[in-house]
């Protein structure tokens, strides 16, 4: 596998480039569609004079070239991610870190949830192999991964809190309440179905193999057999390409989760500064999120190609 | 996922099926055409197909399956049940609930249908076959091109690209219409579909364009290739009829891997209020109308319909999806 380290590294180098293309792209594409912050929070009925003189203040009467060069100065010399428009007064980092930690551990939540019920079902119908429980239970499974969690939301809204009055039905307050039942179902109901999928044919692979044979002769029984020896070995890869792809996967579903239930994190910040034309909040955002996203794709590749060597020799990543 | 020992043992004719392929071999039927038919031999995947068609002939004609206009209002009619004259009820603005839900399934036809056709099959086709055939420049172009797209967060980049180019888009669109002296194409929402379609592409054709790359490549050394070049084949000659039928399947394959994507994308898209915009009615649009705690405890059918459509139909999709890829690469591959 010595190819393995230099492509790693090839992938690894590739971020750089990759940020300043987005960067690039994300602040050509902002700037140039019609509308900015200034305009947004100055109403419709503006000041022509006072609207100009804001506009130059933050240099956005410039051509984009020329704020896209004074913006990338800021950043690469001093780390400067510029300021955001909506909080006038604060860094975006001070805006950014709280709602980043409410996203992970949402996200935190929603991935123990999937692990938790992909992996013992994926071993489960990987042991009942030809009788009617294995496509069975995957299909169950198949069928909410089918669900955009736009659905999955408000349908599991009306279950718990419109008709059974159980949960709460949004907000976010702490790891430990209720109201974090509902985006932890929603943002993990769909990603189960692949973690057991793949759970299902490591667990296959491994019980073909010598090991699991001589443990069944020394006379042990299907419990310790399964639970032991063949979880043991199947369950690593299948945890790491989980990381990757749930990471992949939360970022999306986070984005409805979050705008459904009023739950203040990154998704639910990233989709107002997109309506408020927030500049730096929008590039920062996407900066970070796509930065997560690669190193999560290339977990993901990785785990893969540890997994399946075929995935190696075709000489190109496979996305789930 | 198959494995891949048993494919072997097919491939040195010692399984059941050998008289079988045999006799098709000698009938020198396509790749495409065999799995096809040994697709129609699976019962879950003729369901599939069954529900899509059904989805796409009632989308497709909408106008005429609708019992009302998408945008047709009874104010008095304000969220009524169910009833003789509206059998799902209707919603806030009195609008026919069934009606709209058919013209949403238009909608998610029309996108599925455009965004498959242009970002899985023509754009991967295109680009793939230059860059694996061609190689070089060309090919390393292509290829660090979809590498950036392939890295970057899909959905928050669609949401973002869509938003902020919407009011210069409509703006284009407006030049458009009129060029084509059809005004159908804004009132009805096309403009709004074309957009999607033109994004949900241009993010699409990566994962494509790299399977059909690497098989290119691994085509233009075989045998084959070489003796269609020593007899004075042209590169398109080569590249369309030897080469293309060779990919084909995987180029089905991967094509309708992407159908459920694209239509949650679509939805998604709209539901965030950047897709599909208003009166025209969509999936996401539908959703997002019923989804607020009030419409929820009073009348949960405006979220179950659309709700049951989406998943029903991105379900098919997917399960069509699974047994393409069985039937195709248990062979191809």
């Amino acid at each position: 596998m010595e190819g393995l380290a230099g492509y790693i590294l090839r992938r690894l180098l590739f971020l750089p480039l990759t940020l300043l293309v987005v960067s690039f792209a994300t602040f050509y594409i902002t700037r140039w569609g019609p509308g900015d912050p200034i305009s947004v929070y100055s109403g419709q009925y503006r000041d022509p004079e006072a609207f100009a003189r804001v506009r130059h203040k933050y240099g956005l009467d410039k051509p984009i070239i020329e704020q896209y060069g004074i913006y990338m100065k800021g950043l690469l010399l001093h780390g400067d991610l510029g300021e955001s428009y909506r909080y006038r007064d604060r860094t975006i980092p001070e805006v950014l870190r709280p709602k980043i930690w409410v996203s992970v551990r949402l996200g935190l939540y929603a991935f123990i949830l999937t692990f938790l019920i992909g992996i013992p079902t994926g071993v489960f119908a990987a042991v009942k192999q030809g009788s009617w429980l294995d496509p069975f239970v995957i299909s169950v499974f198949l069928f909410f991964q089918s669900i955009p969690v736009l659905v999955t939301v408000p349908m599991l809204v009306l279950l718990f809190a419109a008709k059974l009055h159980w949960l709460p039905a949004g907000g976010f307050d702490g790891l430990f309440s209720t109201s974090m039942i509902i985006p932890t179902l929603a943002l993990s109901l769909g990603g189960i179905a692949g973690v057991a999928r793949l759970a299902r044919a490591t667990t296959l692979g491994t019980l073909g193999e010598d090991f699991v044979r001589t443990a069944r002769a020394k006379g042990l029984d299907e419990f310790t057999v399964i639970g032991r020896h063949v979880v043991r070995n199947s369950v690593v890869p299948v945890m790491t390409t989980l990381i990757g792809l749930s990471v992949v996967g939360l970022l999306e579903g986070a984005l409805f989760t979050e705008t459904l239930l009023g739950i203040p994190g990154v998704g639910l910040f990233l989709y107002e500064s997109v309506k408020g034309r927030d500049y730096n909040v929008i590039l920062a955002s996407v900066l970070l999120v796509t930065t997560a996203f690669v190193i999560a794709n290339l977990v993901v590749d990785l785990a893969l190609i540890v997994i399946d060597p075929r995935v190696r020799d075709s000489g190109g990543s496979v996305r789930a | 996922m198959s494995t891949p020992h048993m494919s072997q043992g097919g491939q040195l004719g010692l399984d059941a099926g050998h008289q079988e392929a045999e006799w098709r071999m000698a009938r020198a039927e396509s790749l495409t055409r065999r799995s096809l038919r040994r697709l129609l031999r699976k019962r879950i995947a003729v369901i599939c197909i069954v529900v899509i068609a059904i989805f796409y002939t009632v989308g497709a004609f909408a106008n005429f399956v609708a019992p009302y206009g998408y945008s047709k209002q009874n104010l008095d009619l304000s969220f009524s049940g169910p009833s003789l004259h509206h059998p799902l009820g209707t919603d806030r603005n009195g609008r026919d609930t069934l009606s709209r839900n058919i013209y949403a399934a238009r909608t998610t036809v029309v996108v599925t249908a455009a965004t498959v056709l242009s970002g899985f099959v023509l754009l991967p086709v295109t680009l793939g076959m230059l860059g694996g055939y061609r190689r070089g420049f060309v090919d390393a172009a292509i290829m660090r091109a979809g590498e950036i797209l392939a890295s970057l967060p899909g959905l928050p980049m669609l949401v973002l690209i869509t938003a902020t180019l919407r009011p210069r888009w409509d703006h284009w669109m407006e030049h458009v219409a009129n060029g084509l002296h059809w005004g159908g194409f804004i009132t009805e929402g096309f403009a709004d579909y074309f957009l999607i379609f033109a994004v949900l592409s241009l993010f699409g054709w990566v994962g494509g364009a790299r399977i059909v790359r690497s098989q290119v490549l691994t085509l233009r050394n075989s045998e084959f290739i070489t003796a269609a070049r020593a007899s004075g084949a042209t590169t398109a000659r080569i590249l369309f009829q030897h080469i293309l039928p060779n990919i084909m399947p995987l180029i089905i394959v991967s094509a309708s891997a992407g159908l459920g994507g694209i239509a949650a994308s679509e939805i998604g898209l709209t539901f965030l209020g950047v897709g599909v915009q208003p009166p025209h009615p969509s999936f996401g649009a539908l959703i997002s109308d019923g989804a607020p705690r009030t419409v929820l405890e009073h009348h949960p059918e405006l979220l179950l319909v659309p709700a049951a459509f989406v998943a029903s139909m991105i379900f098919a999709f997917n399960l069509l999806g699974d047994a393409l890829n069985d039937v195709f690469t248990s062979r191809a591959a």
